[in-house]
């Protein structure tokens, strides 16, 4: 589902942030992805996401090669490519509804379709309840569970994640994760970046560790 | 392991697409139109300062229109009015119309006999008692001449007045068309004016439009930077931007046509009034059916390229770096 080969990513400000990354993951995989800050984590999920470009390598995500594909296409590309922030990056004067509706309007879903799924996507993560309320009315963990819920509600058989529990405390952490393997069990292949180590050893799922923008460990789950 | 559930999604058909795509203009115009009147103060503040700038050249293109009208009416006006002696009576006239009539220069001439002229001086009003004074009447024979197109000019008109004197039956002639001609030239001037003016306040316009949508943009890039990201279009981000661009002419458009239209309705009872004064039945016209879709065509116009131009400057579209 995710392919990476040799793939270099160099800034002309701050030099080279990924060297010669080569993995792959296969459909409804899980996996964590874990380093220091700044060894690249973050720059790795923004290739895949197509934010940024790499500087050399190859990339396919769900068959598509990120390299050759055009300007045009890189909307339809995110649409299949859930992405989840520390930050949640909600938009503050909408509602809950109408923040996990925005990748469904985008797409040009009918309305009755968009009012459909965005209340299976806030079931899937309890916010039922909440669907009128406006983002800063929300805890940190209710935000995030948001951000989440617009990640999933298109569906996108790939979803990734940038320190999704940052904020947040353990508990809250380890639901947000345990939230994460039920789309695992739907066969959404999803990529984790954390630096939560304590959680990722208990989760036994497969983690790649990055330094200073170099693969270093690829370790299985069980 | 598990069964690769996903595909690369197929693309709709063409007319799932065709009314995806409908279906989203007309839910991004309504959205815009309901966020313009959300903030109904910014929004009037800008739909004003559009209408007022459309309205100027626009109300300047109805006093020419109107002036125009009332000048046509006098274009069977004739050059020259030649005033015979008292004791020349009609059928002197007569003969003399004949010799001019025979002139290169003269296309027509018009002889206005004493009782006619008396006649037309009463009905035009205001003089009949005192006609009703006079024993005999005191007019003399008017010759009313007409040039031929070849001979307008005032300074020819001045050398046909000069040569019509030299007639030992003339007494005096006035040029009824000359003043006319300097009118028409005032016309001509104004209708330059209402042009230039046109072309600096759509200017204008367009730079009051584009300025708007660019603080709009500006305010909203976070919002756009989150639309990006879930796989929005270029085109879906523009789209709003455009439409807002349209809304802000179509709403000043339909302002400027207010004000003239009210300025017109202040302004038609003094306006009759003194077309009464003057025993004419003369009303203002309004902008009419094609000015009124003039107007309110180029303000959209002006909308949408205002938009378009600050879209295009501040909207890069999902480009990865």
């Amino acid at each position: 589902m995710i392919l990476f080969e040799h793939v270099f990513k160099r800034y002309p400000e701050r030099g080279e942030a990924l060297t010669n990354i080569s993995f792959e993951m296969k459909v409804g995989e899980m996996a964590f992805l874990t380093g220091h800050s700044g060894a690249g984590k973050s720059t790795l999920l923004r290739l895949i996401g197509l934010l940024e470009r790499p500087t050399r390598g190859q990339i396919l995500v769900n068959g598509r090669d990120l390299a050759t594909l055009p300007q045009a296409q890189i909307p339809y590309h995110r649409r299949e490519v859930g992405m989840i922030f520390q930050d949640h990056r909600l938009l503050p004067d909408r509602s809950v509804f109408d923040n996990v509706a925005l990748p469904l309007v985008v797409a040009g879903l009918p309305h009755k379709e968009v009012g459909r799924r965005v209340r299976a996507a806030l079931d899937q993560v309890g916010l039922l309840k909440r669907e009128r309320a406006i983002p800063v009315a929300l805890s940190g963990g209710e935000q995030q569970r948001v951000g989440i819920a617009r990640a999933v509600v298109g569906r996108p058989p790939v979803l990734l994640a940038d320190e999704p529990t940052g904020n947040l405390d353990p508990e809250l952490s380890k639901e947000i994760f345990q939230l994460f393997e039920r789309f695992q069990y739907v066969g959404v292949t999803l990529l984790i970046a954390t630096h939560d180590l304590a959680l990722v050893k208990n989760m036994h799922h497969r983690t790649f560790t990055l330094g200073d923008g170099r693969l270093i460990n690829d370790t299985r789950g069980w | 392991m598990l069964k690769p559930r996903f595909r690369r999604r197929r693309l709709p058909n063409l007319a799932d697409q065709f009314a995806i795509w409908l279906n989203q203009h007309v839910q991004s115009a309504l959205a815009t139109l309901g966020r313009l009147l959300d903030t109904p103060l910014p929004t009037g503040m800008t739909v004003a300062v559009i209408g007022i700038s459309l309205a100027l050249p626009g109300a300047l293109y109805v006093l020419a229109d109107n002036l125009r009208t009332l000048a046509g009416g006098w274009d069977q006006t004739a050059a020259i009015s030649l005033f015979l002696q008292y004791d020349v009576d009609d059928a002197a006239a007569n003969n003399l119309a004949d010799r001019l009539r025979k002139l290169p220069e003269i296309a027509q001439v018009q002889v206005i006999t004493r009782e006619s002229a008396l006649d037309e001086f009463r009905a035009l009003g205001g003089f009949e008692e005192a006609l009703e004074q006079l024993k005999n009447n005191p007019l003399p024979v008017v010759l009313a001449i007409y040039p031929q197109p070849g001979y307008s000019t005032p300074e020819q008109l001045e050398v046909m007045q000069d040569k019509l004197l030299k007639l030992k039956e003339a007494d005096f002639a006035r040029m009824d068309t000359v003043w006319l001609q300097r009118f028409q030239a005032i016309l001509d001037l104004i209708q330059v004016g209402v042009l230039l003016l046109g072309v600096l306040l759509g200017i204008g316009v367009l730079l009051i439009i584009g300025n708007t949508i660019r603080l709009e943009i500006l305010n909203r890039c976070i919002e756009i930077e989150i639309m990006e990201l879930v796989g929005a279009t270029a085109a879906f981000i523009r789209r709003p931007f455009l439409y807002a661009g349209a809304w802000y002419g179509l709403l000043g458009g339909l302002t400027a046509w207010l004000l003239v239209t009210l300025a017109l309705v202040l302004l038609q009872p003094p306006v009759s009034r003194l077309a009464s004064l003057y025993r004419s039945d003369f009303e203002l016209a309004g902008l009419g059916v094609t000015a009124t879709f003039v107007v309110l065509a180029s303000s959209i116009s002006l909308g949408l390229i205002g938009s378009w131009v600050a879209v295009n400057r501040h909207l890069r579209g999902a480009e990865p770096s």
